[in-house]
């Protein structure tokens, strides 16, 4: 396979390439034994626990970027999913589309940072699929993982904030906005040297601390594209409940600040790829907060706004200045202003 | 931040709220003549600091909102041409054209490329030299020069596949065209950047001819306040005049370079206004010296009749003489997914802007 330095078409035929490619890179770094029997399925074991299933697709330009690359995204992605949904990440899929030509030192480092990711977090990768396509036909790679994951006690209705009441706060765990600007400034038609790194990452483990007050917390959610504006907006809609965000009190980073204000964007849209949005019953608001701040991707954690009885179906954002206004669902990706 | 969060301090903020509270005796009409203003204006939810004597309404200082259609029908005729890349701001890609807008034309494979400065349209020029470039100039003041300064690289460098096709504008003209058809306001709070080019003399004839006072203003809320405390006082007083309060950025005299770029390159000429119609010397185009990088000039195209919608009442929104929700389509037929005007499209139109941010 090393006598290859980039990916042929060939790597996708099923033949030989392709056995060589998942015995010497997918098997090699994402080891584990039920992956080793590769079989065309992975056998699982579970008792009668509740599971959690989900998958997502990860495309991302540039694939490198500060703080990750489509790698860590692919795992964190879909462990954030199952985690937000109260589970505990058992095991992944990973599927890989590759364009033709896509050099193999970026294919092992991508897949070196998933096996590293996964480890963190504690899952198993135990199966797959490889595909690949002409140049031209894909942008350099595409990574697709499920996962499933068993559900912890007590996490009923925290799907779809069931059990939200008036008076319930909003949590989120850190800064804002980190990962999109991160992926912007690495884009090559925009220089400039942000120092903006990506949060990515699998927050389970932060999670966890937080489900040890089992019905108290609420609500959960990761807030991705469409970033923390979205989560909210989208909470309330149709709700009985509205929400009011104080704005001073979610945490922006300075540098972000300074690039969404330079391109005209708004931070409460912009993506995260490590943050989690939380609803928690009020008499406990401080010690889940408090438990976040123990670990190291909740130590920058804040309370930032509250569930409320006026306007039902609407997020008010209570500005810095004292004034208000609306925070409604993006209507699509944000652009970069004029003047 | 540094420099941002000094013009975001709810203290000093609150506290010209009350000075505008106690100095305001009778009923002011504010036009803010720059989108970037209206979006501030609503992002920081400042109608709510105001009492009830200080209203604020949007002018036409949208570029996107008060471009023609067809302008954007005849930039989707050139993005069909052959071997042709359009450059163009973020703005307008979803701004609706007669039958289509940019953003659909992309997805049927047009080679449509959001830039962020000229430069980029150029350094395109320069790698593709088998391609056509054009650079779709839009806005005032504040980016016309950036397109001057793209053309006289361009003939420097000899890089004759750029090209720029104009909607550049000038301001003066569709203030002093607002007050000669008589819609109630009482002030003009200027635009910052647009000022920052022009210097604030452009502006004298305001106060001396229709004896409305004019404050250059910052973008901050703090910036906005002082501005509106000062057309307050102006009014009260009953001494109109030409005010900077952003004076960090803008001179008397303005930016005398970008001046004698701008002029280099461009000339007035009549030009549409969405609301307005036709105003005297309102628009730039490229003199003839340069007219081996004008668009227009270079490329013939079979343009779609110009169709406006029926029902849309950006014109008399941007002439500040109705609100976007007095709009029979705001947030119905009309929203940012679905925009049936230029108003709801641009970040800085009163419609996207009372949508995102006020609706109730």
């Amino acid at each position: 396979m090393r006598n290859n330095e980039t990916i042929l078409l060939g790597h996708g035929s099923g033949g030989r390439l392709t056995h060589d490619l998942i015995r010497d890179l997918f098997v090699k770094y994402f080891k584990n034994e039920i992956l080793q029997t590769q079989g065309d399925s992975a056998i699982l074991n579970f008792s009668n626990d509740k599971l959690a299933f989900t998958t997502d697709s990860f495309v991302v330009d540039p694939i490198f970027f500060p703080g990750g690359n489509i790698g860590n995204l692919a795992i964190a992605g879909t462990v954030n999913d199952l985690a937000v949904s109260g589970a505990e990440p058992k095991y992944l899929s990973a599927g890989f589309i590759l364009e033709e030509g896509l050099s193999f030192e970026y294919l092992e480092k991508i897949v070196k940072t998933m096996a590293e990711e996964a480890d963190k977090a504690g899952v198993q990768i135990v199966t797959g699929d490889t595909k690949v396509v002409e140049r031209g036909k894909c942008d350099k790679i595409f990574i697709n993982t499920s996962g499933i994951g068993t559900l912890f006690p007590n996490t009923e209705g925290i799907v779809m904030g069931d059990h939200i009441q008036i008076g319930d706060k909003i949590i989120i765990n850190g800064y804002i906005g980190d990962h999109g600007m991160a992926v912007m400034s690495a884009r090559n038609n925009l220089k400039i040297n942000s120092n903006i790194i990506s949060d990515c990452a699998c927050l389970n483990k932060l999670i966890e601390k937080a489900l040890q007050f089992g019905h108290d917390v609420k609500f959960m959610r990761d807030a991705t594209r469409g970033g923390l504006g979205t989560v909210l907006a989208e909470l309330c809609e149709h709700k009985s409940f509205g929400i009011n965000l104080l704005e001073e009190n979610i945490p922006v980073r300075e540098n972000v600040r300074g690039m969404c204000e330079l391109l005209g964007f708004d931070p409460l849209y912009v993506a995260n790829e490590g943050k989690v949005v939380m609803v928690v019953a009020k008499a406990y608001a401080d010690k889940i907060l408090s438990s976040l701040r123990q670990h190291p991707l909740g130590k920058d954690a804040s309370i930032i706004g509250e569930i409320v009885e006026q306007h039902p179906g609407r997020t008010w954002l209570l500005t810095s200045i004292g004034g208000k206004r609306i925070v409604d669902m993006p209507a699509g990706e944000q652009l970069p202003r004029i003047c | 931040m540094k420099y941002i969060d000094e013009y975001r301090d709810k203290e000093k903020i609150l506290l010209l709220a009350s000075q505008i509270k106690k100095i305001s005796t009778k009923k002011i009409r504010l036009m803010e003549v720059c989108g970037g203003h209206t979006m501030a204006i609503q992002r920081f939810g400042i109608p709510d600091l105001l009492p009830d004597t200080v209203e604020l309404v949007s002018g036409p200082g949208c570029p996107v909102c008060v471009t023609s259609r067809s302008y954007i029908d005849k930039a989707i005729a050139f993005s069909k041409l052959t071997d042709v890349i359009i450059t163009t701001y973020g703005d307008l890609i979803r701004v609706p054209g007669s039958s289509s807008s940019l953003d659909k034309e992309k997805a049927h494979g047009a080679d449509i490329r959001i830039v962020y400065s000229v430069l980029d349209a150029l350094n395109i020029a320069d790698a593709n030299p088998l391609k056509k470039v054009i650079f779709l100039g839009i806005g005032f003041e504040t980016t016309a020069p950036g397109s001057a300064a793209g053309i006289m690289k361009a003939h420097l460098a000899q890089l004759f596949n750029f090209s720029v096709f104009s909607a550049h504008k000038v301001m003066p003209p569709p203030m002093a065209a607002l007050i000669d058809e008589g819609v109630d306001i009482q002030g003009y709070i200027g635009p910052g950047h647009v000022s920052t080019i022009t210097g604030s003399y452009i502006y004298d004839f305001i106060p001396k001819k229709y004896g409305l006072g004019v404050v250059i203003s910052g973008f901050e809320p703090l910036d906005m306040m002082q501005s509106i405390y000062m057309l307050v006082n102006q009014f009260e007083t009953n001494k109109p005049k030409v005010e900077i309060q952003y004076s960090r950025a803008v001179k008397t005299e303005g930016n005398i370079k970008a001046q004698e770029i701008l002029n280099e390159v461009f000339e007035y000429r009549d030009d549409w206004w969405r609301g307005l119609g036709v105003l005297k010397m309102s628009g730039l185009g490229i003199k003839e010296k340069y007219s081996e990088f004008d668009a227009e000039k270079l490329y013939q195209v079979d343009v779609e009749p110009t169709k406006e919608d029926k029902g849309c009442i950006c014109g008399i929104i941007l002439k500040g003489v109705a609100k976007p929700s007095d709009c029979n389509l705001f947030g119905k037929a009309c929203t940012p997914s679905e925009p049936v005007g230029a108003c709801m499209v641009s970040n800085e139109g009163a419609c996207a802007a009372y949508y995102k941010y006020k609706r109730e």
